[in-house]
């Protein structure tokens, strides 16, 4: 067998897969200038705009807060049609029955998306802003990992069947670290969708104390101070202990994903792609606490809000794919059909737990 | 003869009752130096908004101090007192013009009309955020509702009383208006003077409030009787 060209890969199902996570994460940057500008109801009706046919709204009558909201809707159409056209393509093309059944789930996961955002016009419900944002870094996971799993170097590492397997200790570490990132995701999610700009407005003191005073009279001296031009709503003591839990985690989160490029080192070896990818998401992560302070001593700017959103998603989507990678890498015997190599690995997981 | 008296007796207890109404006036100060206003720059971003202003952008009104220290934008009004006249009384108007809301804060009472008027070149959507779930559900057809340039007034109306409901643009998000709504007529808005006069309230004692959006609520009790009162109010910078 020629391992350099594997016969199931795909290079044009491939390039399709990863052109729709490159669109799914313009999108995702797309949806985070929404918020960022504030302009998330702008556009009162859904599925048309103003009136019109979504697709035949006039471009003149793009303006202000309508741009952003409305090429948000007609870029996900697109991330829409796109994923739907990788489901078929992997129902007619994968010989990978799991594969097959994830095109299914982005399908289902993209409808569940737009229905999100639409109901949130439709029901007024800004609360319905959080759990759009958060299946959003969902579905962006899942595109990606298709993507992966559609690639060269995918097959090729399953054709070959050379596998080198990742310590338990090391895939746990990167799978919690991910999860933290996540959570992180969610708190940042909830903060932005208060509409109430920064709860705290500097750094690296928080009201210019370690921990902030949130009694009901220093509150009330914040929100007199504050003179904003948008995100009107006052800040609520619990919104400046949600801002410090935010900074906290993101510390927490630096040293975790220290760890885990430290541990990758230790015990891969400085030449193995896995250490390289989590050396990438240490500098990803230093980026990702720049932005965040960037964001604060900018009161906010769109453009610098929005970027730490975008490198928010693609701190999550490392560590989620370095969790793919590792726990492909660690499953049991390489000749059995790639169908059953996942289940396999986790049995295979589960009895080495088991005999520890 | 009795089918006569009874209703002119009641008539001149009315008169009566009038004639002992009489007015509180005051003046609300601020104390201390009131935080900057900021240029509203982004409205320089849309052409439609910018044509008003000749590249100078307007600036926020939050702390409108006079030069004695009066506070405009004050909203004055006696508390749990009853009795709205909004049902018959005059719409108020509330615009949009140059992007902005002209004026920023306004009063009704209660079964009053508010009319929102769009005299822009420009969509906007008027989109409100009452706090008070039966002022929402008062007007859930129209809770986020698009205005074309020269389009037809939308009309609000609401049915309990609600401090600073936020009227918001999202297309232009620097966009807002806040109102107050009052359960009775004896209330009065402050001008750039700090100034206020609530008219004809008849005698008794009352809770009267000065709320301002930003610098907060001062409460005080007033006893009329047949001479007009005077009550001041003073914010002090936090």
């Amino acid at each position: 067998m020629n391992k350099n060209c594997p016969t199931n890969y795909n290079p044009r199902m491939h390039y399709f897969a990863l052109l729709t996570a490159v669109f799914t994460f313009l999108l995702l940057g797309l949806g985070g200038l929404v918020t960022s500008h504030e302009a998330g109801m702008s556009v009162p009706d859904w599925p048309n705009t103003y009136g019109y046919n979504m697709f035949l709204f006039p471009i003149g009558k793009w303006v202000g807060g309508v741009f952003y909201e409305h090429t948000h809707r007609l870029l996900a159409s697109v991330v829409g049609l796109l994923t739907v056209v990788e489901a078929i393509w992997f129902g007619v093309s994968e010989s990978r029955r799991w594969m097959r059944q994830l095109g299914v789930v982005a399908v289902v996961l993209v409808i569940a998306q737009g229905v999100l955002g639409g109901l949130r016009v439709c029901w007024h419900m800004d609360e319905l802003g959080i759990f759009h944002g958060t299946t959003a870094q969902i579905f962006f996971i899942l595109v990606c990992a298709l993507a992966l799993c559609t690639s060269r170097w995918w097959w090729a590492l399953t054709a070959a069947g050379k596998w080198t397997g990742v310590p338990a200790s090391l895939r746990w570490l990167v799978l919690a670290t991910t999860v933290l990132i996540f959570g992180q995701l969610i708190l940042g999610a909830t903060m932005r969708h208060q509409h109430a700009g920064l709860a705290i407005s500097d750094f690296p003191l928080a009201h210019g104390k370690l921990w902030p005073d949130t009694s009901t009279a220093a509150v009330a001296s914040y929100n007199a101070d504050r003179v904003e031009l948008i995100s009107e709503n006052p800040i609520t003591a619990a919104q400046i202990i949600m801002q410090m839990i935010h900074r906290l985690m993101a510390l927490a989160i630096l040293l975790a994903v220290a760890a885990c490029a430290a541990q990758a080192w230790r015990q891969l070896g400085g030449r193995d792609g896995l250490t390289r990818l989590a050396t990438g998401w240490l500098l990803l992560i230093l980026v990702q606490v720049g932005l965040g302070i960037a964001t604060i001593l900018t009161n906010k700017a769109a453009d610098i809000a929005t970027l730490h959103v975008m490198v928010g998603a693609l701190s999550l989507v490392t560590g989620a794919l370095w969790c793919v990678i590792s726990f492909r890498r660690s499953a049991g015997s390489t000749d059995l059909a790639p169908d059953n190599a996942i289940s396999a690995g986790l049995k295979n997981h589960l009895a080495l737990a088991g005999n520890k | 003869m009795k089918k006569i008296i009874a209703p002119l007796f009641a008539a001149l207890l009315g008169v009566a009752a009038t004639a002992t109404a009489a007015d509180i006036i005051g003046t609300v100060t601020y104390q201390g130096t009131p935080p900057a206003e900021r240029s509203i720059t982004p409205i320089l971003n849309d052409p439609n908004c910018a044509a008003t202003y000749n590249g100078v952008a307007p600036t926020t009104h939050f702390y409108v101090v006079g030069a004695n220290g009066g506070l405009g934008d004050v909203v004055v009004s006696l508390q749990g007192v009853t009795g709205s006249t909004g049902a018959s009384a005059a719409p108020v108007v509330l615009d949009q013009k140059g992007c902005l809301y002209v004026p920023g804060i306004v009063v009704v009472q209660t079964g009053q009309k508010l009319v929102v008027k769009n005299s822009d070149p420009v969509l906007h959507n008027v989109h409100l955020n009452p706090t008070v779930q039966e002022n929402e559900a008062a007007n859930e057809a129209s809770i986020n509702a698009a205005q074309m340039p020269g389009g037809a007034d939308l009309t609000y109306s609401f049915v309990k009383p609600e401090k600073f409901l936020k009227f918001q643009c999202d297309v232009h998000p620097w966009m807002f208006a806040w109102v107050t709504i009052v359960d009775s007529p004896y209330y009065a808005l402050t001008g750039a003077d700090g100034k206020f006069v609530i008219k004809n309230v008849p005698p008794g004692t009352y809770t009267i409030e000065a709320a301002h959006r930003k610098a907060g609520a001062s409460t005080q009790q007033v006893v009329v009787k047949d001479t007009d009162v005077t009550v001041n109010f003073t914010f002090e910078a936090k």
